[in-house]
């Protein structure tokens, strides 16, 4: 084949793939266009002001993923009506949680060469108080329950030459004196009873008791464990093992959490699980499908996770104590927290 | 200069000289080839940088554990580019046919993963593309091999390695102003990669040439269909055997990148956000550094040169273990290793070049590669271990001291003395 022909070929291939690859680009450019639109059979989504006080009523925080102009907003339901409307906020976040005046919002920000994500600790009103850079995509955000100190963990993962390989980063700051522990990895572990240090090590999925002392997720050596982490001592102290996403009851005796079980598909690997800490006695929740969240707990008898849903994800709950079924609390929503 | 090709004479290569010019610098067969790998690296680099952020943000699944595959992979990964490295050789010369389905395996793997929704999938659709990447691998450095001058191939290989990186570097560019303009268009991200990946395909079909034949190959029905105990039997050819010991040796005690980007941040006190640049860094001090390096191992020598590379590493960890931290220690440090990688990467595969005969190139770039990569993710494993057992920065003195001692034996085995002996002693 002469050049001019390879070259007249290249050409025609260069403007074909060029048509392909940009009516993907406009496709997809043209389906984000009909999430800002308000669905017709979705819930009402209202513009307000949404705060973290008590009010009279016991209230549900969530980021609200239904379609329109509200989408991925902190958006308020009263707890006994959450199907109801919800009061957006205008604040946008990946994930949130609040306790006691304090909110935790992780954020995407859209740089011009790559997506930075920022942790940003919210006062009453949803104002800013203080915000972090956080090194990967966020997971998980917790609060205290007294609202001193929050927790959040992101998942980091190499650019070209470190490839597929994930890890995680978990960080605990202090709203008091804004101490910042950026990577629980550096804690002392005790595993075992021994004082071990490895590479491999992975925190996640901070829960906290107090303003001391807190569970978490430890990874090593392909285990997990769950552990007591102390921010004063700065110790994680293994307590039992097969735990992920811990989250302790309000009374402080049970943790549910993410149970990798045997037997079940790959691709769906965990069931929601509860422990009881004094007896360290696990019973398997009512739902049988695969649960891929830190669950919440709505009372001390009721947990409410996230699960797969037409847009994005639903919120559904369960009886902590084994019994019940499995029932959806509301649709298109992730990232709950109660507040009141 | 020192010629292993056990036929002994071998003419000026002729090729991409036209009379009464300068002899080009490099081949336009190992700029199409650098360009076909520019291309593939930015399709490949765009799934790679928006693949976490797929599978956690997109699919709202938790990827932990999801690197376990890669030690698989790994292995996998090798013998792959044994095959692919030996295969090309058969047949006479099926470097292009071999590399093409390489570069056509992954390029078909990237719309594949538009429909892969769960992380098995996910995992064996990237694992079916490694394998393309294994194995085109060596057909590729073979072809820049037999393209290029002797002398030149230093120079050759730097060019072909700096194209490579500016792929990798461009690649996370575009795959984020797709993002951006499709809003989470994650499906829009894989459907161009996947076009950008077959023009990587068709480059190489239309532009590089369908044999690559030095002039001084002589052609016996034999010398074409090289067997499999012939490759391996490579190895008794003092020239490659101890190239490739070498790169094994070293390839054992040079720390991964991960480890070494985590230790770096850990013992430098790095801000958390910054982490993410350590591989940028590298990369842009390896591209600028790739061509002027591979020509100056040209001049002086390939094996000095890619021992002084190790000596560049060893001289990076010293300072990670120093107590000189900050941003400034950090930048030096990622200079060092992108040094490293310019002095060494590309620098090996010219040296192999030399210590093979024509016929073998693709079974003898698989050969010194394969060891090379098996040896480090050994290194892996070993350095993992201990620093569970020590914590990272024994575990980090430890492997320099390692490298220390390995790289003054590659240099008592790779001296010129021993390189120059003759490799006409093995009949292969």
């Amino acid at each position: 084949m002469t050049r001019t022909g390879r070259l007249v070929i290249l050409l025609v291939a260069v403007l074909l793939l060029g048509s392909v690859g940009t009516g993907a680009v406009l496709y997809a450019a043209h389906r984000s266009g009909l999430r800002d639109e308000q669905q017709a059979d979705g819930p009402t989504v209202r513009a307000g002001s949404v705060s973290l006080r008590p009010t009279s009523g016991r209230r549900l925080l969530v980021r609200n993923l239904a379609w329109g102009p509200h989408r991925d907003e902190i958006a308020t339901v009263p707890a006994d009506d959450p199907r109801g409307p919800r009061t957006a906020s205008g604040v946008t976040c990946l994930r949130f949680h609040a306790a006691a005046g304090t909110g935790i919002c992780l954020q995407a920000v859209h740089g011009a060469l790559r997506d930075t994500y920022r942790a940003v600790v919210l006062d009453a009103r949803l104002h800013e108080r203080r915000r972090f850079a956080v090194p990967g995509i966020p997971t998980r955000a917790r609060v205290s329950p007294s609202g001193h100190l929050v927790a959040w963990t992101v998942f980091v993962s190499g650019d070209s030459y470190a490839g597929t390989d994930f890890s995680t980063r978990t960080a605990i700051v202090d709203t008091r004196t804004w101490t910042v522990d950026d990577n629980l990895e550096t804690f002392r572990i005790v595993r075992d009873g021994h004082s071990s240090h490895a590479a491999d090590t992975n925190v996640w999925g901070v829960t906290f008791a107090d303003d001391h002392r807190f569970y978490a997720t430890l990874a090593t050596g392909g285990k997990t464990y769950l552990v007591r982490g102390d921010v004063t001592a700065r110790t994680l102290t293994t307590v039992h093992r097969n735990v992920e996403c811990p989250s302790l009851s309000p009374d402080g005796t049970r943790i549910a959490y993410k149970k990798r079980v045997k037997g079940a598909s790959p691709d769906a690997p965990w069931r929601l699980y509860v422990l009881d800490l004094r007896t360290m006695k696990e019973t398997p929740t009512a739902e049988g499908r695969t649960v891929d969240d830190q669950a919440l707990w709505a009372d001390d008898d009721t947990l409410v996770y996230a699960l797969p849903g037409d847009y994005g994800s639903d919120l559904w709950t369960v009886p902590a104590d084994g019994g019940g079924t499995a029932r959806r609390l509301m649709e298109s929503a992730v990232a709950p927290a109660y507040l009141g | 200069m020192y010629l292993a090709d056990s036929r002994g004479t071998r003419p000026a290569v002729a090729r991409d000289i036209r009379p009464g010019r300068r002899p080009a610098a490099v081949p336009t067969t190992v700029l199409a080839l650098g360009t076909v790998s520019l291309i593939t690296d930015v399709s490949s680099e765009m799934v790679t940088a928006v693949l976490p952020l797929y599978v956690v943000a997109g699919l709202g699944l938790s990827p932990l554990g999801f690197g376990l595959l890669d030690g698989i992979n790994n292995g996998v990964g090798a013998l792959v580019r044994l095959a692919g490295g030996h295969l090309a050789d058969r047949g006479g010369r099926r470097h292009k046919a071999v590399a093409g389905l390489g570069y056509g395996l992954s390029a078909l793997c990237k719309p594949l993963l538009l429909f892969a929704h769960t992380l098995p999938v996910i995992s064996g659709v990237l694992a079916a593309d490694r394998t393309g990447k294994g194995l085109r691998t060596a057909p590729r450095d073979a072809m820049i091999s037999l393209a290029t001058e002797p002398e030149r191939r230093g120079r050759a290989f730097g060019v072909h390695r700096a194209m490579d990186t500016t792929g990798a570097l461009l690649g996370p560019l575009v795959a984020f102003a797709v993002l951006r303009a499709t809003v989470d268009g994650y499906d829009a991200v894989f459907a161009v990669s996947g076009c950008v990946a077959v023009l990587g395909v068709l480059v190489l079909v239309l532009f590089v040439p369908a044999r690559i034949t030095p002039a001084s190959a002589v052609r016996t029905p034999e010398a074409m269909r090289p067997t499999l105990r012939e490759a391996f039997a490579l190895l008794r050819r003092p020239g490659l055997r101890r190239l490739t010991v070498c790169a094994a040796l070293l390839g054992l005690t040079t720390v991964s990148d991960s480890f070494l980007y985590l230790l770096l941040q850990r013992e430098g006190r790095l801000p958390a956000d910054l982490f993410p640049l350590l591989p940028l860094g590298t990369a842009a001090v390896f591209l600028l550094l790739a061509v002027p390096l591979g020509a100056l191992a040209d001049r002086v020598s390939r094996r000095r040169l890619f021992l002084a590379g190790h000596g560049v590493l060893l001289l990076g960890y010293g300072l990670v273990l120093s107590p000189w931290h900050g941003v400034p220690a950090v930048i030096a440090v990622l200079v060092l290793h992108g040094t490293f990688y310019a002095a060494t990467d590309g620098v090996l595969a010219a040296a192999t070049a030399g210590a093979v005969p024509d016929r073998h190139q693709g079974a003898g770039q698989a050969l010194v590669g394969t060891g090379q990569a098996l040896a480090r993710f050994g290194c892996s494993l070993a350095f993992g271990a201990a620093w569970s057992l020590w914590g990272g920065r024994t575990a980090l003195a430890a492997t320099a001291c390692a490298l220390a001692v390995s790289t003054l034996v590659a240099a008592y085995v790779l001296r010129p003395a021993a390189a120059a002996a003759p490799d006409e002693a093995v009949t292969v």
